[in-house]
Order: C-alpha cells, then structure tokens, then sequence
C-alpha cells in the first residue's frame, strides 16, 4: 500500500497531506492523554506499535503470485480506539520512508490515511459492530483486523485511480487494475493479519487481563469471567 | 500441551500455510518476475496508463543494495519483536512472581487460601 515517493501529483499529495493532519495531531493529543493518565498503558501502547512495526515489515507471498504485507494496525485500534494509532502508524510509515525508501515523504499524507487513519476506523467500527451483537471477542478481533488490513489497500486503490485514471477507461477503468494489484493480493493476507491479532490477543487476555479489561475489551465481573476461562482452558 | 497452546500452535502454522501455500503451488509462475512487491507492480500500472510521468520527488535516502534494504527491513521487524516479547515476557515473569508470593503467603498462615484452587491466574 506504499504509494513511492514522487508517485502521487503534487496537488494530490498535499491534499491527502491536509486531509491527514488532523487525524494525526487529534492522535497525538489522544496518546499524550491516554500515557498522562494511565502512564501504566505506556506498555501496552509500545506492544501495539511494536506489532504495527513486525507486521508491516513482513512481505508475504500471495495467491496473485506477487508480495504484500499486512498493517497491524488493527490491534492497536481495537485496544486504544483508532486516533492512537494515526500515530502510531505515521510512526511505521515515517521510519520506512526515511530508512527504507519504502513509500516517501510526499506520499507520506496518502499513506497516512489509507494505513494510519482509514484501516484503523474501519477496522474498530467492525468490532465495534460485532460486539454489539454479542458476537464472540475473538472472532470480532478477526474481522476487525482483516477489515483494517483489506480497507487500507481499497483506499491506496482509490488514491491511484483518483490521481492516475485510465485514458480509455477513467476513474473506475483505473480502480479495477489498480484494486486488482492490491485488493485480490491482500485478501489472503488480510485473513493472516487477522488470525495473527487473534493470537496475540488470546496471549493478551492471558497476561493482561486488568488491562483488557479496563481499556473495555473484556467486559468487568462475571462476563469477562466466563470469556478468560474459555480462552484459558 | 495445555489445549490453549495447541490453539496458538495452530493459528501460526495456519499463517504459515498462507504464506507457503502459492509459493508451493506455484502461483507466480505466469509472471515473468514471479513474487515481486504489488507496491513496484502499481508504479508499473502508473508507466502504463500515464507512460509520460515522472516522479517529481526522490527518496532522501535510498538504501545502496537490496541487502542492505532486507537489513533494515530485518531491524524493523526485530524491533518490534523485540518489543513485543519483552511485554509477554514481563508480565508472564510478573505473573508467576504474583504465584509464589500467593503461594508463600498461604504457607505462612495456616488454614489459609493453601488447599483453594487459585482463583485468578494473572
């Protein structure tokens, strides 16, 4: 979903630039408050990052014979809701546009907000969703993931086909190729993404499960009661 | 194994499945450079519907050799693993610390939580 740098046109970076920064600054504001108030989450916060860091390093094959790799981004949402990690996504993207020429600096805005800002939301709101029909932590947490994951690169689609529309085509001509390089790549990943969040989640409700509780993924008392001891079991 | 284990097992070699399976079934073989990243695929797909543009801007720092950029792609992963297994590993050290001391706390007062089975295990 790295969009390389110089390949997006200067009136399309800079607004994909304006439309971004608010997200990121409002996401800052977000993580200072959530690290001043409850300075035990630092941790935490620093695992969600760190997977964001693993998962988007990780090229993996797919069934269209090319590579991909999956965000990470949707544990991070799930957890802290998805303005923490518009920053922490920057974060991952700014690292690999600076070390790794992997994306860029004027792609950077558009990047942000297909990764950073509309996988995380579209993710969360999945789970969020799915939760309020009592559907099962884990399977939330899947399709959450695998939401966050396949809609950052719908979105990196779009942004192509809006800067570089097909002469014969148009907008939708160039939608359909650019879709098909990353959107069929990403679904298989998309479900590697998710299983893997399903992982570490289960190994989270292990370990932390104070924490879960008060950042409201697992519900307090008698609920949650039930839910650990299935997961532990 | 504890079947909590055997589900995490699970999950990871479902993962790996994924990613061995079209490198085994040889997905890639209708391409001339099979396996490319489909970031460089979408700058193709860009050449092709516009052949005239150029990038206007270039990478600051392009890393010299694709070993050097496997490197760093290799730091970043193991940065955040790093990370990762210092949490799990922390509270898992916290955990069993919390154990013994519940553990040497029954001992201490007789008649106490001893023979209960422990009700909470983080």
């Amino acid at each position: 979903m790295h969009i390389a740098e110089g390949f997006l046109p200067p009136a399309h970076a800079v607004a994909w630039g304006i439309a971004s920064a608010p997200f990121v600054v409002h996401g800052v504001r977000s993580l200072t408050r959530e690290v001043r108030e409850h300075p035990e989450s630092t941790l935490l916060l620093g695992a969600s990052g760190a997977f964001t860091f693993v998962l988007s390093a990780l090229k993996l094959p797919s069934v269209t014979g090319s590579c991909s790799h999956p965000t990470g981004t949707g544990l991070g949402a799930i957890l802290f809701r998805p303005p923490i990690m518009a920053v922490l996504g920057t974060i991952t993207l700014l690292f690999q546009a600076l070390l790794l020429a992997h994306g860029g600096l004027t792609t950077l805005g558009a990047n942000v907000f297909s990764m950073a800002i509309v996988g995380p939301w579209a993710g969360y709101a999945v789970y969020k969703l799915l939760r309020r029909y009592d559907v099962p932590l884990m399977v939330a947490v899947f399709f959450g993931a695998f939401v966050a994951d396949l809609s950052t690169y719908c979105v990196t689609s779009v942004q192509l086909a809006l800067a570089f529309p097909d002469p014969s085509s148009g907008f939708l001509g160039a939608l359909g190729k650019f879709g098909a390089i990353f959107a069929v790549t990403q679904i298989p990943l998309a479900v590697s993404e998710g299983l893997l969040t399903v992982l570490v989640m289960r190994l989270l409700v292990q370990s932390s499960k104070g924490e879960l509780t008060r950042l409201g993924v697992l519900l307090a008392k008698k609920q949650s009661r039930s839910e650990t001891e299935a997961v532990a079991r | 194994m504890s079947k909590n284990t055997k589900i995490n097992i699970l999950l990871l070699l479902v993962v790996a499945a994924l990613a061995v399976l079209p490198l085994a079934l040889g997905l890639g073989d209708h391409k001339e450079e099979p396996f490319t990243g489909a970031d460089g695929e979408a700058e193709t797909a860009i050449t092709e519907i516009e052949p005239d543009y150029e990038p206007w801007f270039s990478p600051l720092y392009e890393p010299p050799s694709g070993e050097i950029e496997s490197a760093l792609f290799s730091l970043q992963a193991a940065l955040g693993a790093g990370v990762l297994a210092y949490y799990f590993g922390l509270h898992r050290g916290r955990r069993q610390g919390e154990q013994r001391a519940r553990e040497q706390e029954a001992e201490r007062v007789p008649g106490g939580t001893a023979g209960e089975p422990p009700a909470d295990e983080d």
